[in-house]
């Protein structure tokens, strides 16, 4: 009973909505009507056939798995860092959950900012001279450097960062979807943090003394006795991570609103498009729905590894 | 301080600190981009990271305030500010009257059921709300709610219930059964026992949902973009950056200033909550 009013209401708030998602991307519903001719999955057809659609799609999934990528690496580094008690700990963990406590859609703009086509500060410390007094110091130079490096690589086409006409970090196309899987990073990153932070100080203290008494020392260590026991808790912050990216709207619409030319779009910003902007209702979820097989994977595996968490 | 602490903390220093730099760099930038004169931001040959100060500059010595007075007197950003807090309260409220017997009951409730109906809700909080505003946008302007605050606080709740259901459950199982046992043999009826036993008991943990469940409503972009044109029904969020923007042109200093304010708010709340926080994610579904 006392279950019951907050049951009732999801139900109609998120279950009827997805189930109308559903029966709208069956339709040619258009903006304005909430029914429509049942057209079966002529959307779903549709939809995969436009260039535009596949850009979203791939997108996703690449902003999707390179910022988390960058996102584990960052967390697991940071969480050991921070784990033993230092001075000024908690001004730093203050800065370092900046990102994640500030609005998305106001933080982005921030980066709209770094971003900028003219303005930018990024550009402005690569390719001033950073040491007062004319010490000649360029920061472009080390990065060309590395970048002519990157070059030899296969498949790779890196470029090098001209002075006198630097990078415009929204305007081109590469640039602008490396921007973005920054930004998803950084702001995903503080949260991953504090995730595997608490995994790790929940390793109970006698494991680790066993661990060292049995003559297990850093890597060893580390890879027996701290990554099995940490590692349910890190895939779950990593699904809640992909989640959080490949649903989010908002750092693409306000980064680069799918340009230059929709070669940024995602699954999100182009069912927006679709559904909102251009009122094609049916369609635009049918763009929305592609979302629902990766959720229902990562809701599977979210429960086996809770149990798992839950035996252990 | 022997010499192996100084080694393991200046190690800590040094990937701490870097991560800190790049993490909270954004937020630097927009310090002191929000305090610069035109004259000031708007010149290359200035170093962008201090305060230059042109002679006859129209607005005068930079750093300066009016940039931030203007997003006060010239904006909708009170406005804003005012509509973020009406609907954040609204649904804080909605949320604590459905989560709370909910989560209790949950924590009480042992048995397959108990624990299916707990893993439904939590379900659906990964349906994230990018799925959802197509139909909801269909239905809220059948209810004839377009452009209303009140759409927003309507299905706000949809995602704070399920996140806050499974926070307090998490939490109310931590308070041993005795204690209403206890009360209620004292003549309390099991819902007075839960107002005046469990619920003071629980008040950091209801506080933690107060607190999330208003970020979370400050925090949403589609719906508010989705449900709501009219410049002046707008939430902070969306405000910000539709129409701060206008056009081509950029207010930059004031686009800053307006989201520094939430911002640093909102990071000095969540990190004082954050451990419950954490818990919500990790601790409640796994004990």
């Amino acid at each position: 009973m006392l279950i019951g009013p907050a049951v009732l209401f999801i139900v109609l708030l998120v279950g009827v909505p997805l189930g109308l998602a559903v029966y709208l991307s069956l339709t040619n519903a258009t903006a304005g009507s909430l029914t429509g001719h049942w057209v079966g999955f002529h959307n779903f057809v549709d939809v995969w056939n436009t260039p535009n659609f596949r850009t979203a799609l791939k997108n996703t999934i690449v902003f999707t798995l390179a910022s988390q990528a960058l996102v584990v690496v960052g967390a697991a580094i940071l969480a050991h860092a921070l784990l033993r008690p230092f001075r000024g700990r908690w001004f730093l963990r203050f800065l370092i959950v900046l990102p994640w406590a500030a609005p998305v859609a106001l933080s982005t703009i921030g980066f709209l900012w770094i971003f900028d086509s003219q303005f930018s500060v990024l550009n402005w410390t690569l390719v001033h001279d950073l040491l007062p007094g004319g010490g000649h110091f360029y920061l472009y130079k080390p990065v060309n450097w590395l970048l002519g490096g990157i070059d030899h690589l296969p498949f790779v086409h890196a470029g090098k960062v001209d002075p006198l006409n630097p990078p415009q970090w929204l305007g081109q196309e590469t640039l602008a979807k490396l921007s973005i899987i920054l930004v998803q990073a950084w702001r995903i990153l503080p949260f991953a943090t504090v995730i595997f932070l608490a995994g790790l100080s929940s390793i109970p203290a006698e494991v680790e003394d066993a661990a060292r008494m049995d003559g297990a020392t850093g890597l060893r260590k580390f890879w027996h006795v701290t990554l099995p026991l940490q590692l349910p808790i890190a895939v779950v912050a990593l699904l809640f991570g992909i989640v959080f990216t490949a649903t989010d709207m908002t750092v693409v619409y306000v980064l680069t609103n799918g340009g230059p030319f929709n070669s940024t779009q995602v699954l999100t910003t182009w069912a927006y498009q679709t559904g909102i902007v251009s009122s094609s209702l049916g369609e635009g979820a049918a763009v929305s729905l592609y979302l629902l097989p990766v959720l229902a994977v990562i809701a599977i595996l979210m429960l086996r590894f809770a149990r798992k968490v839950e035996v252990s | 301080m022997t010499w192996s602490a100084i080694r393991s903390h200046g190690l800590s220093y040094l990937i701490v600190g870097p991560f800190a730099i790049v993490l909270a760099f954004p937020f630097y930038w927009m310090v002191t981009t929000a305090l610069k004169t035109n004259g000031d931001l708007y010149n290359l040959a200035n170093v962008p990271f201090k305060f230059t100060t042109t002679k006859g500059d129209p607005e005068g010595h930079s750093p300066t305030l009016r940039h931030i007075s203007f997003i006060f007197h010239q904006t909708h950003y009170v406005r804003w500010l005012e509509n973020t807090v009406f609907v954040g309260a609204l649904v804080v409220v909605i949320t604590l009257v459905l989560a709370l017997p909910a989560g209790y009951a949950l924590a009480r409730l042992s048995g397959r059921l108990g624990q299916s109906v707990g893993v439904g809700i939590f379900l659906t909080y990964l349906v994230p709300p990018t799925l959802l505003f197509l139909p909801l946008s269909r239905v809220i302007s059948k209810l004839g709610l377009e452009d209303r605050l009140w759409s927003l606080v309507l299905v706000y709740p949809s995602f704070t219930v399920p996140f806050s259901v499974w926070l307090l459950m998490g939490f109310f199982r931590t308070i041993p059964l005795e204690l209403e046992d206890a009360a209620m043999m004292d003549g309390c009826s099991r819902l007075t026992a839960l107002w005046r036993v469990i619920f003071p008991i629980s008040l950091p943990g209801i506080l933690t949902v107060v607190i999330f469940t208003f970020s979370l409503c400050v925090n949403d972009f589609v719906y508010a973009i989705s449900f709501i044109s009219i410049s002046s029904n707008r939430t902070l969020s969306v405000g910000v950056p539709t129409d701060l923007i206008r056009g081509d042109v950029f207010f930059w200093q004031s686009l800053m200033a307006a989201t520094l304010i939430p911002s640093i708010l909102l990071a000095l709340l969540y990190n004082s909550f954050l451990n419950r926080f954490i818990e919500g994610f990790t601790g409640g579904a796994f004990r």
